[in-house]
């Protein structure tokens, strides 16, 4: 309203006439550049751009085509959690077990392989059984006391995180896993998650293509199903959602489930690229794959956001945390840049959403 | 009603089919206690279709028990509730909502950040194709979305805009309009124009009126006498739990109906404590039993 006031002052407004009529007239159509920048992932790929232009000229290594590979390596290792962590967040909770919960579905397969001398894909299987349990546990925890997510997975977080190192103390006497690379079923399964292909005599790993294929389909069922739509409702407004027949519990548990499906799929690939797997590991990445997803432009507090702003946002990951090396810097000052750079990405987040959307 | 939510556009007299007299919902000497307290007690109520029933009252009255019972958010503990001429017992809003009975809370359940169109769909998405690739039918429902808000009058440049960027009265009659074309035929209305301005007031009555010409029946629920008898058909004041006033449009004018939902004898009380409070202007104030309670003097009119 204020808006039209100021835009068109003399413009000769006349009063609502009752009756249809073809246009509202008070709503002026924007720009397409502003309508561009009024989405949520256009922020971030301008960002990502930006990055990118950077390292090309300061780290000249960076042009390489080999390099380019290494760095959408890293960038999918982040990139495939950050996806099912953006859709949580869009969902209106976030999960900080994530991290863990990668390491726990791949120490769940190593030893359970390892130790009963089967098939490594019936450990595969069974890992992501416990993945999905996690998952599940996390979100009825959450949907049936009603405490905040931060709570419950802070908690989750906490118990994986302690017994992760225990029990592989107890079954190995050692804080990693043994070896599994010469296990019945390796081979298959290293070609499922962590093989490598050559595109012009650049090798890419099998990750990167699994990241876009997920963002794909994420994208898909975000805006073109029901599922989404019910995503967006949770997300922004709970009691509404649940008062005009949305399934509210099935949509909370089932997004924390998908978080643990990304968990497993990152922990398989870390097992079947590196046979064994360190049982510290994966403590604080999962506020890495919540800056990603925040950068890439969901809402902290739900009900906003897409599944393409964090692909952007774990490519500025990888690239930075790559860039570094390849720039021939102390590696020490990743995080720092990290920190900059989440803050930079909210700061011009917040500005492009209020210039476009300005009302 | 189903066959009566396209076309009817401006149709402005019902016909008066042979069942058209049979009121849709009945309220016979209802009540509901929690426990040891009787929140509502003896309630007759009838809603007619192509009829606006008011319920005044002020907070505390009973109102908010009233549409919780024929709602289905609880149940009623005396008395009769019938829909269609047969008693009903709900359990669930949802065995409401399947008999038509729809309600617009005060919060109109949306969701502010999602646009119109999904906004009006939501729960209930019309979809295409097999399963593994189901999708929504976005075409169709931003249609039929539009369609429905040009029925109600409400024209939107922009159905992908956040529904909260439309004006609190836009918003309402989005809410009215959802409910409308999901099959409604018994409209409740909780406070439709609590937290609005004078024009969107306004612009709310017009929906409902215009609901009442689709052939609905409207339980508006207010506390503002001015816009009950606005749009009413018929109005039932309620005062601590019972009904003080149950009246038709013939029956009763718009200083009655002020008069009673403010409480005339109440008001002559309270202004003998007003006259104690040195600045106060009581002249202007009713008498007890003066019929002619000017609207500013009620508690509601100021707000």
């Amino acid at each position: 309203m204020s808006m039209a006031q100021q835009a068109e002052p003399a413009a000769v407004t006349p009063p609502p006439a009752p009756g249809p009529k073809e246009t509202d007239g008070r709503t002026a159509r924007r720009p397409l550049a502003l309508r561009l920048l009024a989405r949520p992932e256009v922020g971030v790929f301008l960002g990502a751009v930006a990055v990118l232009v950077f390292f090309l000229f300061a780290a000249p290594p960076v042009r390489d085509g080999s390099s380019m590979a290494n760095i959408l390596y890293q960038s999918s290792t982040i990139g495939i959690m950050a996806l099912p962590v953006a859709l949580l967040m869009i969902g209106g909770e976030f999960d900080l077990s994530a991290g863990v919960a990668v390491v726990t579905s791949a120490l769940t397969a190593s030893m359970l392989s390892y130790q009963l001398t089967m098939n490594v894909w019936v450990g595969v299987i069974v890992a992501l059984v416990v993945s999905l349990a996690v998952g599940m546990f996390n979100g009825w925890m959450l949907v049936k006391t009603g405490l905040p997510s931060f709570l419950v997975t802070l908690g989750t977080f906490l118990i994986l995180q302690g017994v992760n190192l225990a029990v592989t103390k107890l079954v190995t006497g050692n804080v990693a896993t043994d070896d599994i690379s010469d296990m019945d079923g390796f081979d298959q399964a290293k070609a499922l998650f962590a093989s490598s292909f050559d595109v012009g005599g650049v090798q890419v790993k099998i990750t990167v293509v699994w990241w876009l294929v997920f963002a794909a389909l994420a994208t898909w069922v975000l805006l073109r199903t029901k599922y989404g739509n019910w995503i967006f409702a949770v997300g922004g407004n709970k009691e509404s959602a649940r008062a005009v027949g949305v399934p509210v519990t099935f949509t909370k548990i089932s997004l924390f489930m998908l978080v643990g499906f990304g968990a497993w799929f990152v922990g398989m690939h870390n097992l079947f690229s590196f046979n064994t797997v360190q049982s510290g590991e994966g403590v604080g990445q999962e506020l890495i794959y919540i800056a990603a997803a925040v950068i890439g432009g969901c809402l902290l507090t739900g009900g906003y956001g897409s599944a393409i702003g964090p692909v952007f946002g774990a490519f500025m990951f990888g690239m930075v945390q790559q860039g570094i090396v390849y720039a021939g810097w102390n590696p020490d000052w990743f995080k720092a840049f990290l920190g900059v750079m989440l803050l930079g990405a909210v700061l011009i987040n917040l500005w492009v959403q209020r210039t476009a959307t300005r009302r | 009603m189903t066959d009566n939510t396209t076309g009817t556009h401006g149709a402005v007299t019902q016909d008066t089919a042979p069942d058209g007299d049979r009121p849709l919902v009945e309220l016979r000497a209802a009540g509901k206690s929690y426990g040891n307290i009787r929140a509502l007690h003896g309630v007759d109520l009838t809603v007619h279709p192509g009829k606006v029933t008011c319920v005044l009252g002020d907070n505390g009255a009973g109102k908010s028990t009233l549409i919780k019972i024929i709602s289905g958010l609880h149940r009623h503990t005396e008395g009769e509730f019938l829909v269609d001429g047969e008693p009903v017992r709900f359990s669930t809003p949802r065995e409401a909502l399947d008999k038509g009975i729809a309600t617009v809370y005060q919060d109109l359940a949306v969701v502010p950040l999602m646009p119109v169109w999904r906004n009006f769909f939501l729960g209930s998405e019309m979809t295409k194709g097999p399963w593994p690739l189901r999708r929504l039918d976005i075409d169709r429902m931003k249609r039929t979305a539009d369609e429905e808000l040009r029925n109600m009058g409400i024209v939107l440049d922009d159905l992908e805009q956040p529904i909260g960027t439309l004006s609190g009265g836009q918003r309402q009659c989005v809410a009215i309009a959802r409910a409308v074309y999901f099959g409604a035929r018994v409209l409740i209305l909780d406070e439709p124009t609590a937290a609005l301005g004078v024009k969107q007031s306004g612009v709310v009555l017009k929906y409902i009126a215009m609901a009442r010409d689709r052939g609905l029946g409207v339980i508006f629920i207010t506390h503002n006498p001015h816009h009950a008898y606005m749009v009413g058909d018929h109005f039932s004041v309620l005062r601590l739990g019972t009904m003080e006033l149950s009246a038709d449009r013939s029956e009763v004018n718009l200083e009655e109906l002020t008069n009673h939902m403010a409480g005339g004898a109440e008001l002559a009380a309270l202004k003998h404590e007003l006259a104690q409070v040195r600045g106060v202007d009581t002249e202007g104030l009713p008498e007890e039993g003066d019929l002619q309670a000017p609207a500013a003097a009620t508690p509601e009119g100021k707000s």
